[in-house]
C-alpha cells in the first residue's frame, strides 16, 4: 500500500465517498449556498434548516473528488443538531489542522481526523474545504435567499 | 534524420537533452506526461536563451549602438525562422506575443476595438466558434460579441465530440465575419478536419482563426496549405520558453486589427492628440518584447526540425496508441475521442472515480498528468462528462512510461472504486 493510499484514502474516507451521508435536498431549507472549485468544475451545494441558532437539519448535493465528498459527508454528520457557533468552531479547527496551524491530535475533530493526512498534499486542501466553504456561506446567507455561488458569475 | 522510412527517435540521446527529466518524484523516476500543458526545454533552447542574455542583450529597434543592432538582428532572425517553420509566405506576417492566449485576445479585441464604423465587427454580425475550444478561444469571442453587438454562434460537436461540415454550413450566414477553431482540442484530443472547415468559412466571407496550441509540437499545420487568416501558438508547448508565442497570418487580415498595446516602438509619428501607427509587424508589438524568449522559441523550432517532424509525429502517435489500448483494457475507464489517432494526448473519465484522486495516486508514482476540466468546461458539459484525467506525450516520452501510466491507473481504480 502506498503512502497516499495509507494517509489520504483511509477506509473511512472511501466509505463516506461511496455512500455520502445527508446527500440530497431538504424540504424547507432556511439557508443555502454553493461552493465551486474553478480548476475542476467541482461544485458542492449545502442546504441548512437553522432554528434558534442550531443546525436542525443539513443536506448537500454536488460532485467532487473522494476527499471533497468524504469531507462534506462527515461535516454534515458532525454539525447536524449542533449549535451554529459549534459548527463554526469546528470549521476553524478543521481548517487549522489542514493548513498545519494545529496538530491533528490536539484538535477536537472526531471522525474528521481521518482527513488530517490531506495537510501533506497542499494541492488537495481546497478539495477538503469546499463543502465547508459552502457551509460557512450558507450560515452567513440571508434567510430564504437563493443559493449564492462563490465567486459570482461574470460576463466577460 | 531519414524521412523515408522513418527512423525511430534515439530515446536515450534525446532524453539527455532535457535535464529536467532526470529526477525522482516521491522516490520514483519522473514520468512527465503533462506535455499538453507545458513541454520541457532541451539544452539547445536553454543555450540560446543564455547566449542572448549573456552576449546580445540590449533593447531592439532603438539604439544605434552595436549591441542593440545585434539584439535586433537576433529578434528578426527568430521571426524569420518561425515564419519558415509554420510555412508562412510573402503574404504572411508573424507577430510575437506572450502566448496563444494573448494572440487570440489580440485578434478578438483587434476586430472590435477600433470602434463603431471602423471595426471589422459590426452590430448584427455573426461570430462562429467551435464547441471544442479552450476557454482562450471562447471568452475573447464572448466579449467581442458583447462589445461589438455581434452574435456568437457555437458550432457544437456531436455526442462523440466530432465537428461536421453540414453543421457549419447551417450556421454560416452572409453576416458571418469570423470563424474560430482549434487544430486539436486540448480537453479531448479531437482533431477536427480544420483544413476543410476553415476553407468552408472563408468561402462564406469570414475571417478564419486557428488555435494551433496543441498542434504545433507535432502534426504542425502548414500555413501555405490553409485558408487561414490568423494562426496562434505558444512557445512553451513546443519545447520553447514560457511566456512566448506567435500570431501569424495574412498581412491583409493582421492589418485589420486595432493594436492592443499602444506605446513605444509601434508608431510612425506621434503628436499631442494623435498618432499614426507603424506598419506590420511593429504596430502589433508595442513595448519591449520578450526578445530572449523569441530567440529561444526559434531555437525550439530548429530543434524540432533537426529531430525530424515525421519521426516525432510517428513517436507521439505510437505512444498515444499504446496508452489508448492499455487504458481501454481497464474496467470503468472511458477514453474521449478514441478515434483521434493524430492526437498527442489521451483524456479519460473513470466510472465513480474523480480525476483529482487518480492524479494524486499517479503523482505518488512519479507520473505527472493533468486533471480537471482543462479550461474547456462547456465542451465537457456538452458531452455529458465532468472533469477528466489527461496524459499527453512528447518526443522524450517512452513506452515504459506509458506502461507505468496504465498500471498506475489500474491500481488507482482498484483503490478508489
Amino acid at each position: 500500500m502506498s503512502q497516499a493510499e495509507q494517509d489520504l484514502y483511509q477506509e473511512v474516507v472511501l466509505e463516506h465517498k461511496r455512500a455520502p451521508r445527508n446527500y440530497g435536498h431538504l424540504a424547507h431549507p432556511t439557508h443555502q449556498a454553493e461552493g465551486t472549485n474553478p480548476s475542476c468544475g467541482d461544485r458542492i451545494a449545502v442546504e441548512l434548516a437553522l432554528e434558534h441558532g442550531t443546525v436542525r437539519d443539513i443536506a448537500f448535493t454536488g460532485q467532487g473528488c473522494a476527499i471533497c465528498m468524504a469531507s462534506t459527508s462527515m461535516m454534515t454528520e458532525a454539525v447536524k443538531g449542533r449549535e451554529v457557533a459549534a459548527a463554526q468552531a469546528l470549521q476553524q479547527h478543521f481548517r487549522a489542522v489542514l493548513t498545519g496551524e494545529e496538530a491533528p491530535e490536539a484538535a477536537p475533530l472526531g471522525k474528521l481526523v481521518s482527513l488530517a493526512g490531506v495537510r501533506q498534499y497542499p494541492s488537495r486542501i481546497k478539495c477538503a474545504l469546499l463543502g465547508w466553504h459552502a457551509l460557512m456561506h450558507a450560515i452567513a446567507a440571508p434567510q430564504g435567499a437563493a443559493p449564492a455561488t462563490t465567486p459570482p458569475e461574470v460576463q466577460p | 534524420m531519414a524521412d523515408n522510412p522513418i527512423a525511430p527517435l534515439p530515446a536515450e540521446a534525446l532524453r539527455a537533452q532535457f535535464p529536467v527529466l532526470a529526477q525522482s518524484i516521491h522516490g520514483q523516476p519522473l514520468a512527465y506526461l503533462d506535455n499538453a500543458a507545458t513541454t520541457q526545454m532541451p539544452l539547445p533552447v536553454l543555450a540560446a536563451l543564455q547566449q542572448f542574455e549573456t552576449t546580445q542583450r540590449a533593447n531592439i529597434h532603438r539604439g544605434v549602438h552595436t549591441l542593440s543592432q545585434r539584439a535586433t538582428d537576433a529578434f528578426e532572425q527568430a521571426r524569420a525562422t518561425l515564419k519558415q517553420f509554420i510555412g508562412a509566405q510573402a503574404e504572411h506576417e508573424l507577430v510575437f506575443t506572450s502566448g496563444t492566449t494573448e494572440a487570440l485576445n489580440l485578434v478578438a479585441q483587434g476586430l472590435w476595438a477600433a470602434g463603431p464604423g471602423q471595426a471589422w465587427l459590426r452590430p448584427g454580425d455573426r461570430i462562429i466558434v467551435s464547441g471544442l475550444e479552450h476557454h482562450a478561444n471562447l471568452l475573447p469571442w464572448q466579449q467581442a460579441a458583447r462589445l461589438s453587438g455581434a452574435e456568437l454562434a457555437i458550432l457544437k460537436p456531436d455526442g462523440a465530440g466530432r465537428l461536421h461540415a453540414g453543421d457549419l454550413a447551417a450556421l454560416l450566414t452572409p453576416r458571418t465575419r469570423v470563424f474560430a477553431l482549434t487544430a486539436c482540442a486540448n480537453a479531448s484530443g479531437e482533431r477536427p478536419p480544420y483544413e476543410a472547415l476553415l476553407a468552408q468559412a472563408a468561402q462564406a466571407g469570414a475571417l478564419t482563426v486557428l488555435d494551433a496550441a496543441q498542434a504545433v509540437a507535432h502534426d504542425t499545420p502548414v500555413l501555405t496549405r490553409l485558408d487561414c487568416d490568423f494562426l496562434a501558438f505558444s512557445g512553451h508547448k513546443m519545447y520553447g520558453p514560457m511566456g512566448t508565442g506567435v500570431l501569424v497570418g495574412r498581412r491583409s487580415a493582421l492589418e485589420r486589427l486595432h493594436p492592443l498595446r499602444l506605446g513605444g516602438d509601434m508608431v510612425e509619428s506621434t503628436h499631442w492628440h494623435t498618432a499614426r501607427f507603424a506598419g506590420l509587424p511593429a504596430r502589433l508589438e508595442g513595448g519591449t518584447p520578450h526578445v530572449a524568449g523569441a530567440v529561444g522559441l526559434a531555437a525550439a523550432a530548429r530543434f524540432i526540425d533537426a529531430t525530424g517532424r515525421a519521426a516525432i509525429d510517428a513517436h507521439v502517435r505510437a505512444l498515444r496508441a499504446l496508452a489508448l489500448q492499455g487504458l481501454q483494457g481497464i474496467p470503468g475507464i472511458t477514453v474521449l475521442a478514441p478515434h483521434a489517432t493524430q492526437a498527442g494526448l489521451v483524456s479519460f473519465v473513470a466510472r465513480g472515480v474523480h480525476p483529482h484522486d487518480i492524479g494524486t495516486l499517479l503523482d505518488e508514482r512519479g507520473i505527472a498528468v493533468r486533471t480537471g476540466h482543462h479550461c474547456a468546461q462547456p465542451l465537457l458539459e456538452h458531452l455529458g462528462l465532468g472533469p477528466t484525467t489527461r496524459a499527453s506525450f512528447a518526443l522524450y516520452n517512452t513506452e515504459d512510461e506509458v506502461r507505468r501510466l496504465v498500471q498506475a491507473v489500474a491500481r488507482a481504480m482498484e483503490v478508489l472504486q
